[in-house]
């Protein structure tokens, strides 16, 4: 739990950071807008993917900086988790999804109508630091007596690890099918699983993993989309957010985070 | 006036209606919203779905492991609590107690800590005999096991306490050894609350969601019980997910029904049974 905190901290630090040299500009922007009428303000309600959590919780500290009267709220869970509670009816403003395939659920239920990719992520595997088991990829996840852990398989980042495992011709024996893709990184990070299938991006985030690389030709590249819900409270800020996270400030801390652009 | 004595006794309506509206949005409503969702026509067809019945099996072995696991060592622990005197047993009470009301997922946070691969225990078992328990069905049943035991503490100590010794004293005075008494005298007479905390012992064991899903994670016919099997068919399969919450309510019902008798019923005054101070 510690690391996480650390982490979650340092993310803060990063936001904070950014906001310092980037965000001034942007504040005096958004003061002098302010009298032109319809900035965005009050609560921005964002439910995002898991693997975004660091990522665009630096992205809503450096937002609600640019933007005094708006609050950005984050809510993380799996993609798939996100699209039953929106499917449900569960109140928010943007949605932003590990893969475009959960995204297309809900634009088939009619909750959003046109996402947009912000960007692109790479699955790696997730090992103990110094790497204890000598895992140098995919092939060696197949070892008997070695504890790994996988997402679920109707979480986006469950079905991507099914898919490059399928490529490299490897069956391996998982020992749980986690919820999210933190829950599969936190199994390794507390030394409970030998290795996870997680994003590259969540071994760049994380202090206690290291990341064991999986060659192209097996790796999948998932596109990250992002849109306003059809049921937003706050449709001039879900926009501003969406905005804020396509353009330059939004993809330097991506970036910064390791995603790749879109 | 005699019209004030009955004012009094007359149900003041404010309760009524709080009690009505606690009722109906609370327990009724919920029941109604899952049954009327429920397939019916397809039950039998979903069940039987190879994940359904993998958790379905899963859940059952599980629980039943856990309850007999909290009976072997949960029943001592009650006898202790109930009939020997020693230091700091009120602090010992609360801890067996505990788990009743910390929530789940920290009881599987805690027992990951002390379980787990790293763990207090756990690098010790993992080290020594190669054991590891997270992921597995004997995590599940350790995971249910630390949430449901209480209620089968609770139960028998409260039984214990309540039971008149006057019984055991006369057969031991009659030459019945120690474990004659509690086997021929004892056990028969808290048999009911034994029963009963036994029931829910196993109901709650079946309920475990939080600690089973952080300890032992969530795998298809080895850690994937019925209540995690509900969680994640939500996602993909919701009339699953209904099924199997079907399922879970009706083993609830029997299990009220089951202990209704002791339970659900206001207590009556003691029919046959010598009443001590």
């Amino acid at each position: 739990m510690r690391p996480r905190l650390v982490r979650l901290g340092a993310a803060l630090a990063v936001a904070l950071a950014g906001g310092a040299c980037g965000g001034d500009g942007k504040g005096g922007e958004a003061g002098a807008g302010g009298s032109g009428g319809g900035p965005p303000s009050g609560t921005v309600t964002v439910l995002a993917a898991s693997s975004l959590t660091e990522a665009f919780t630096a992205i809503a500290a450096q937002f609600e900086r640019a933007h005094p009267d708006v609050q950005v709220e984050l809510s993380f869970a799996a993609s798939s988790q996100l699209v039953s509670q929106i499917q449900q009816g569960a109140p928010g403003d943007v949605f932003a999804s590990a893969d475009t395939a959960t995204m297309d659920q809900v634009v088939a239920s009619d909750d959003v109508a046109s996402p947009d990719v912000f960007a692109r992520n790479r699955l790696e595997i997730a090992v103990e630091p110094g790497n204890p088991a000598d895992i140098q990829g995919l092939a060696d996840l197949a070892g008997d007596d070695l504890i790994v852990v996988l997402c679920a398989e109707q979480v986006p980042c469950g079905a991507l690890a099914d898919v490059a495992l399928a490529n490299a011709g490897v069956e391996i024996d998982v020992a749980s099918r986690e919820e999210n893709v933190k829950a599969a990184l936190s199994k390794v990070e507390l030394g409970e699983a030998d290795a996870a299938i997680v994003y590259e991006t969540d071994v760049a985030a994380s202090d206690s993993v290291e990341g064991v690389t999986i060659p192209r030709a097996d790796n999948v590249v998932t596109r990250y989309p992002i849109a306003r819900l059809a049921e937003a409270g706050n449709r001039s800020g879900a926009d501003a957010f969406i905005a804020f996270v396509r353009a330059r400030p939004g993809r330097q801390i991506l970036a910064q985070f390791g995603f790749l652009g879109p | 006036m005699s019209a004030t004595r009955r004012g009094t006794r007359r149900t003041p309506v404010i309760a009524i209606a709080l009690g009505g509206i606690g009722l109906g949005l609370f327990v009724l409503t919920p029941l109604i919203g899952l049954l009327q969702r429920t397939p019916w026509r397809d039950l039998g067809g979903i069940l039987g779905e190879p994940a359904v019945r993998e958790a379905l099996r899963l859940s059952a072995v599980s629980s039943l492991a856990a309850t007999l696991l909290s009976l072997v060592l949960g029943l001592p622990l009650a006898w202790l609590l109930a009939r020997t005197r020693f230091p700091g047993q009120a602090v010992v009470r609360a801890a067996v107690l505990l788990p009743m009301v910390l929530p789940p997922v920290v009881g599987g946070v805690a027992l990951l800590l002390a379980f787990g691969r790293r763990g207090l225990l756990g690098q010790w078992l993992d080290r020594a005999f190669g054991i590891t328990l997270p992921f597995t069905t004997t995590g599940v049943v350790l995971a249910e096991t630390f949430v449901a035991m209480p209620f089968l503490v609770v139960t028998v100590e409260a039984a214990l306490r309540g039971l008149d010794r006057r019984y055991e004293d006369a057969a031991a005075t009659l030459g019945a050894k120690r474990s004659t008494v509690l086997r021929r005298v004892t056990l028969p007479l808290i048999g009911p609350s034994l029963g009963a905390g036994l029931a829910l012992t196993w109901a709650r064991a079946l309920g475990e969601f939080g600690a089973t899903i952080t300890f032992a994670g969530s795998f298809e016919g080895r850690t994937q019980t019925m209540p995690l099997a509900v969680y994640l068919a939500l996602e993909t399969n919701p009339p699953a997910a209904i099924a199997l919450s079907v399922v879970l309510l009706a083993v609830s019902i029997s299990v009220l029904a089951l202990v209704g008798v002791r339970v659900v019923r206001p207590p009556r005054e003691p029919v046959a049974r010598p009443v001590v101070a």
